[in-house]
């Protein structure tokens, strides 16, 4: 059996990668998927330590996560294709008539 | 009951405040007159009905109205008292008022502000039979105060005009000084009594009683300095009057009915509602006969050289006021009410009668250039040869017998120390001497004497009041309702003295018998710690003789022979002083007076050197320029300033890209994370 480091290694990794990248990247399609990335990296750790407990818990909580993340989907997909018909631009810093 | 006498008027001046303006001058002169007779009506009703067949001691009605105000054992109730001394004044009030309400509804014809005017005196009244009618001090000062705003509101009445909208202030101002001092009195009064209701009020005894127990102490001298210093205010005394004469620049009825009759006499109803407490200490007697003395004098003599026949008038006022003191000083107090009372006749009356020469002349009030006017006025004239002799002293008139009794009792006071009594006898004889003369030179300059009208100048229209309706030239007569009041007034100016003549010219006195149980007796000097002063002391025969003639205002004590001599010598003062002014000024009506008493000492200038300027100035370069500006706006303006240049500072960290946000969130995530990790 795998030990739990080597898995919450991978799921911590992830998360770094997701948060970096949005942190780094300008286009709107990429923060999505490195958001997706962070909400996966958490649902990793979570069934990692549902496994390791021997608790069903962590799996009912990726369940509700994937069941959000869908519905986060859906939603933010909308938003981009309503920014893209509205600016024609995919990059987050020329949406930015709300700054002062 | 009682309170419809007060309200009549307040109802009065309700409905010509705020219905005057489309009522018209009728209805507004209808309303205004009509409510004050009728609480003129119910003041006789209630005087001589139910207040006069009740037992000499026992006059004492009350009419409880409500709880005012209740605080621990505080309790002030809108409640009123009539006693004698009320029912007295009460009458006068209404009476002299309700002839000035139907004087000025002539004297005021086509104001444009006609029903402010009589809003305003029917608020005056109200307040005035407040003030006297009032069951505890509180209530006398709302009174008080009341009084004092309708006097501000009416001697600034003619609103275009600067110097009635300065007089008006002064006269404000001037009376809080006095108020203060009234104000901290009726506190004293309450800590040392633990009540302010002259009657007593369930268990709780009533002021009167207790001061009457109360030994004499520092604090009754105190209480009474401070009541004084309101009475100084409100009566026009030495060091406050200088407000007195500038209030004359209101309408001549106001001048009449507040700033003569009624509302400066308001001092002298205090010193007497609580002479009580005056009685206890001889200090506070001593100042009240001193003040109102130099007052007197000195009003006097500034009366002497005035050319506005207001301000004679004001000045002979003052004059008068002091005289009232003065007997309160010396412990006639019934002598000072009684002086009151037939100086509101006959100093109402010449007001008027002043204000019927005004309006008579188009407001000329320049004695200079009048002369000659009995030709023009004759009932105006006769009518105020009444006042004229009256305030003289001429005998048998009614300032003779008041005028009198205070000359005599100022000789034979026993209330003041040494020859005090003789020294403030002197000083009101000669006052007496002056009066007559400066009272026939106004006279004189008004109606004897070569006409000095109409040369070269027109006389001019001062007051946008009196409109076009009556063109300019010779002087008229005043319309019927000026002079019918002037009529009554001089009837009274004669007849009023008659009710008081003293024993010893063969009256009865009545009105000081009427009086005594509302007033204290004054204990001769030396023996005021006497808790009870009323002892009787019968055998003490003879003037002065015994320590123990507590007693020495009763009539049997009279020196008789020297009673009738002093009056003798008073007659000869008024005569001499009125054959004396008619010598002077009936030959030379325009005889130079002094330049000093023509400018009233430059007592005017001295107060605004010496206290006005120094606190206009500390106000502007101190308490603006330096406090207000510098420390107080620099406090509120750095705190401004010190907020918005933090905000702006922390407006930095806005930057307005969320991926910085994040950048941030992560590093407090790792700063957190890194805390419990390694702590």
């Amino acid at each position: 059996m795998v030990p739990i480091q080597y898995y919450l290694a991978l799921s911590a990794l992830l998360f770094t990668v997701g948060v970096i990248g949005v942190i780094i990247q300008r286009n709107i399609i990429s923060l999505f998927m490195c958001i997706e990335l962070m909400l996966n990296a958490v649902n990793l750790s979570l069934i990692t330590f549902s496994r390791y407990l021997g608790s069903n818990t962590g799996q009912l909580f990726v369940f509700i996560v994937m069941a959000v993340a869908a519905a986060e989907a859906a939603v933010g997909l909308a938003i981009i294709i309503t920014l893209f018909r509205n600016r024609e631009t995919l990059n987050v810093d020329d949406a930015d008539i709300l700054k002062l | 009951m009682l309170k419809w006498i007060t309200l009549a008027p307040l109802v009065g001046a309700a409905i010509c405040g705020l219905f005057g303006k489309k009522l018209g001058e009728k209805l507004v002169s209808l309303v205004a007159c009509g409510s004050v007779a009728v609480s003129t009506v119910l003041a006789f009703y209630v005087f001589f009905a139910k207040l006069l067949p009740l037992p000499e001691d026992q006059r004492r009605l009350t009419d409880p109205f409500f709880t005012w105000i209740r605080v621990g054992n505080f309790q002030a109730d809108f409640a009123y008292l009539l006693d004698p001394l009320s029912g007295i004044y009460i009458l006068f009030v209404t009476g002299v008022g309700f002839l000035i309400h139907v004087y000025a509804t002539g004297y005021m014809h086509g104001d444009p502000g006609f029903y402010r005017f009589f809003a305003y005196l029917n608020l005056f009244m109200f307040m005035m039979l407040t003030l006297v009618l009032a069951d505890n001090l509180l209530l006398l000062f709302v009174g008080w105060e009341g009084v004092g705003l309708c006097s501000y509101l009416l001697i600034g009445y003619y609103i275009r005009k600067k110097e009635a909208g300065d007089a008006a202030k002064k006269a404000f101002i001037t009376n809080r000084i006095g108020d203060f001092g009234y104000m901290i009195g009726v506190f004293l009064i309450f800590t040392t009594f633990g009540t302010i209701s002259f009657v007593a009020k369930g268990s709780t005894a009533g002021l009167l009683d207790l001061a009457k127990a109360h030994p004499a102490d520092t604090v009754m001298t105190a209480i009474a300095l401070l009541l004084f210093v309101g009475a100084t205010g409100k009566s026009a005394q030495i060091p406050l009057y200088v407000w007195l004469p500038d209030a004359m620049a209101g309408p001549t009825p106001v001048s009449a009915l507040i700033h003569a009759a009624t509302m400066v006499t308001a001092g002298v109803y205090l010193t007497a509602r609580c002479s009580f407490i005056f009685v206890k200490s001889p200090t506070a007697m001593f100042v009240v006969a001193l003040i109102g003395a130099l007052t007197a004098l000195f009003a006097a003599t500034i009366g002497l050289a005035q050319n506005d026949i207001k301000k004679v008038l004001a000045y002979s006022t003052v004059s008068q006021l002091g005289y009232m003191f003065l007997a309160c000083g010396v412990g006639a107090f019934i002598a000072g009410i009684f002086h009151v009372m037939t100086h509101a006749f006959f100093k109402a009356l010449l007001f008027l009668g002043s204000g019927s020469v005004i309006h008579g002349m188009h407001d000329e009030q320049d004695i200079r250039r009048m002369g000659g006017l009995r030709k023009y006025m004759p009932i105006t004239w006769i009518t105020m040869m009444a006042g004229w002799l009256a305030i003289s002293g001429f005998p048998l008139l009614s300032g003779f017998f008041s005028k009198d009794e205070i000359l005599w009792r100022a000789f034979s006071t026993e209330a003041l120390p040494g020859p005090w009594g003789k020294v403030f006898w002197g000083i009101a004889a000669l006052t007496a001497l002056m009066t007559a003369v400066y009272m026939t030179r106004m006279m004189v300059m008004t109606f004897w004497g070569r006409e000095r009208f109409g040369q070269g100048h027109e006389a001019h229209h001062g007051h946008e009041a009196h409109g076009d309706d009556h063109g300019h030239g010779r002087p008229h007569e005043s319309p019927a309702s000026m002079w019918i009041p002037l009529v009554v007034l001089a009837v009274l100016a004669v007849v009023g003295g008659w009710i008081g003549v003293p024993a010893a010219l063969g009256g009865a006195n009545r009105f000081e018998h009427f009086l005594e149980p509302a007033i204290a007796q004054a204990p001769a000097y030396g023996q005021a710690g006497h808790a009870e002063i009323r002892v009787a002391a019968p055998a003490a025969e003879g003037h002065g003789a015994a320590a123990g003639a507590v007693e020495a205002r009763t009539e049997e004590h009279h020196d008789t022979g020297t009673e009738i001599g002093l009056t003798i010598l008073s007659v000869i003062l008024g005569l001499g002083g009125i054959g004396l002014g008619f010598m002077i000024w009936n030959k030379n009506p325009l005889k130079p007076m002094p330049k000093l008493l023509e400018n009233k000492y430059y007592v005017d200038e001295v107060y605004n050197a010496a206290i006005i300027n120094p606190i206009h100035g500390t106000s502007k370069w101190v308490l603006w320029k330096f406090v207000d500006v510098l420390i107080i706006d620099g406090i509120v303006n750095g705190l401004a300033r010190l907020m918005s240049g933090v905000g702006s500072g922390l407006r930095l960290m806005q930057t307005g890209f969320a991926r910085s946000y994040a950048a941030i969130i992560l590093i407090g995530a790792i700063a957190v994370i890194g805390y419990f990790a390694f702590r």
